[in-house]
C-alpha cells in the first residue's frame, strides 16, 4: 500500500491505496464520485477524463499514486466554474447527449477546448474531440454546443 | 481491465532510481507519464513487478539551447512541445509532431523520454527524432553517457538502454532558418498510433525516415541521396522502390502506405 495525499474538488484527501489502483477507480470507489465514467480503460474513449492541476488527463491510465500532491477536479467539482456552467446549458440546449455515458469526459474535454482554444472553428473542435467517443449523438449536437459557448465567450 | 499487482517506489534522485533498477526483485520498469505503459498494464500486456516513479526527480523537464544543440529533458510532455516550448525551426517541427500524438488529455501526461524509451514502433517520437538526429542522454551506475539516435532503437520495444539505465533526455540539433522539415503519419483517425510514418529533416544533410514498421524505424538511404542532389519531390512509385531496397519485409499494402507517407512528408518539407 502507498500513502497518497491530494486535493479532490477542493477537499484535502489522504488515503492508503494499492499501487495498481487507477485514479478513476479511486475517485469512484473510494470517494464515491461516480460521475467519472470508465469506458475502455486503456486511454482511448475519454469517458474518464478529469482535470489534474487544471489540465485534462485520463484517470483510467493514471494510477492514483501518480496523482499524489496534485489537485483533481472531477465532473462533480465544477459547480462554480463559468465555462462549465455555460457548457452544461449549451449541451442541454443542443441535445448534445443521449445516454450520457460519455458526457462527463466530454464536458471536461469541452471545457479544455473553449478555454485553451478560444478561437477554435468547427474543424478544430472536431479534431480536438477525436479523443472522446460518443456512440449516440453523431457529435453534431456536441460540436454545436461547444461552438455556441466559444461564440458566447468571444462576445 | 485493471493492472496486475505491482510495487511502486517514488524516487527523489536519479541515483536512487538507477540503484532501484539494479536491486529490483523481478521486472522493474521506469514510468514517465505512463500513457503507453499504463494502457499496456491495464491490458496486462505488461506486468512489471516494480514501477519506479521519476515524477519527483529534479532536472528532467528542462528545455535549453546550448549553441547548436537543444537539450530536452526526458519528462517534457508532448503538450508542452505542442504549445511551442522548444524554440526555432527544430521546435516548429517538434510542435507539429507533438500535436498529432494521441489526444490532449494524453499529451498532458505523456513524455518524450518515455515514448522513446518505450520504443513502440508505431509511436511518433522514435521516428520523428531519428529524422532529426542527435543523441540520447542516459544515466547509469557509471554516470552519464550518450548514444546517437541512429541505432538507439533496435526493434519493437527494444533499445540500446541497459537494464540498469534510465533515459534522461536528448541533445538535438538546432536547425537553421533554411532547414526544411516534413512529417506525415498515416492513421485512420486523428491521434491514433500510426500505420505508417514518413519523416524528413533537411538540415546540414537530408535525413529521411520510414517509421511505424514491424521493427525499428529506419533511414531511407536512396531518398536521402535524392534530396541531397537537390530534388524537391519523391513520387510514391520512387518511394516504393527506395523503401523496398532496404528490405523491410512489408507486404504490398504496407509498402504502399509507407511510400505514400514518405512522399507526402517530402511534399510537406518543401511546401
Amino acid at each position: 500500500m502507498t500513502e497518497l495525499t491530494l486535493k479532490i474538488n477542493g477537499e484535502d484527501v489522504t488515503a492508503d491505496v494499492e499501487p495498481r489502483l487507477s485514479l478513476a477507480d479511486f475517485v469512484r470507489d473510494h470517494r464515491r464520485l461516480t460521475g467519472t465514467h470508465l469506458g475502455c480503460e486503456h486511454g482511448v474513449c475519454g469517458a474518464c477524463t478529469v482535470l489534474m492541476n487544471g489540465e485534462p488527463v485520463r484517470s483510467c491510465i493514471t494510477f492514483a499514486v501518480a496523482a499524489d500532491g496534485t489537485e483533481i477536479t472531477t465532473i462533480e467539482g465544477f459547480d462554480d466554474d463559468d465555462p462549465m456552467t455555460m457548457l452544461r446549458q449549451a449541451f442541454h440546449e443542443n441535445h448534445a447527449l443521449q445516454c450520457g455515458y460519455c458526457t462527463p469526459g466530454m464536458l471536461v474535454a469541452a471545457r479544455d477546448i473553449v478555454t485553451r482554444l478560444p478561437d477554435a472553428d468547427e474543424d478544430r473542435v472536431r479534431l480536438e474531440l477525436a479523443g472522446n467517443l460518443c456512440r449516440c449523438t453523431g457529435y453534431v449536437g456536441i460540436v454545436n454546443a461547444i461552438l455556441s459557448v466559444i461564440e458566447k465567450r468571444q462576445a | 481491465m485493471k493492472s496486475a499487482k505491482f510495487d511502486h517506489q517514488r524516487m527523489v534522485t536519479l541515483e536512487e532510481a538507477v540503484a532501484a533498477l539494479g536491486s529490483a526483485d523481478g521486472e522493474a520498469r521506469i514510468m514517465g507519464g505512463g500513457q503507453s505503459l499504463g494502457p499496456m498494464m491495464n491490458l496486462r500486456l505488461a506486468q512489471p513487478d516494480l514501477l519506479i516513479d521519476l515524477s519527483r526527480v529534479g532536472g528532467l523537464d528542462g528545455i535549453e539551447v546550448a549553441g547548436d544543440t537543444i537539450r530536452i529533458g526526458a519528462r517534457v510532455t508532448h503538450a508542452r512541445i505542442e504549445d511551442g516550448a522548444v524554440p526555432g525551426v527544430t521546435g516548429a517541427y517538434m510542435q507539429f509532431v507533438a500535436s498529432g500524438i494521441s489526444y490532449r488529455s494524453v499529451r498532458n501526461r505523456g513524455t518524450i523520454g518515455g515514448s522513446v524509451a518505450h520504443a513502440d514502433p508505431s509511436a511518433d517520437w522514435p521516428s520523428a527524432l531519428l529524422a532529426l538526429g542527435g543523441d540520447v542522454v542516459i544515466a547509469g551506475q557509471d554516470g552519464e553517457r550518450r548514444m546517437p539516435l541512429d541505432g538507439f532503437q533496435i526493434g519493437p520495444f527494444a533499445t540500446g538502454l541497459g537494464f540498469e539505465e534510465i533515459l534522461t533526455g536528448f541533445e538535438l540539433p538546432t536547425l537553421g532558418e533554411g532547414a526544411k522539415c516534413g512529417y506525415y503519419k498515416v492513421n485512420r483517425k486523428p491521434g491514433e498510433f500510426a500505420d505508417a510514418i514518413g519523416a524528413v529533416v533537411i538540415g546540414s544533410a537530408p535525413r529521411v525516415v520510414c517509421g511505424a514498421t514491424e521493427a525499428a524505424p529506419f533511414r531511407v538511404a536512396a531518398a536521402e541521396e535524392r534530396l541531397a542532389a537537390g530534388v524537391a519531390e519523391i513520387s510514391v512509385a520512387d518511394a516504393r522502390d527506395m523503401i523496398a531496397a532496404q528490405d523491410p519485409g512489408f507486404d504490398d499494402y504496407d509498402l504502399q502506405i509507407h511510400a505514400v507517407a514518405l512522399s507526402r512528408a517530402v511534399g510537406r518539407a518543401f511546401a
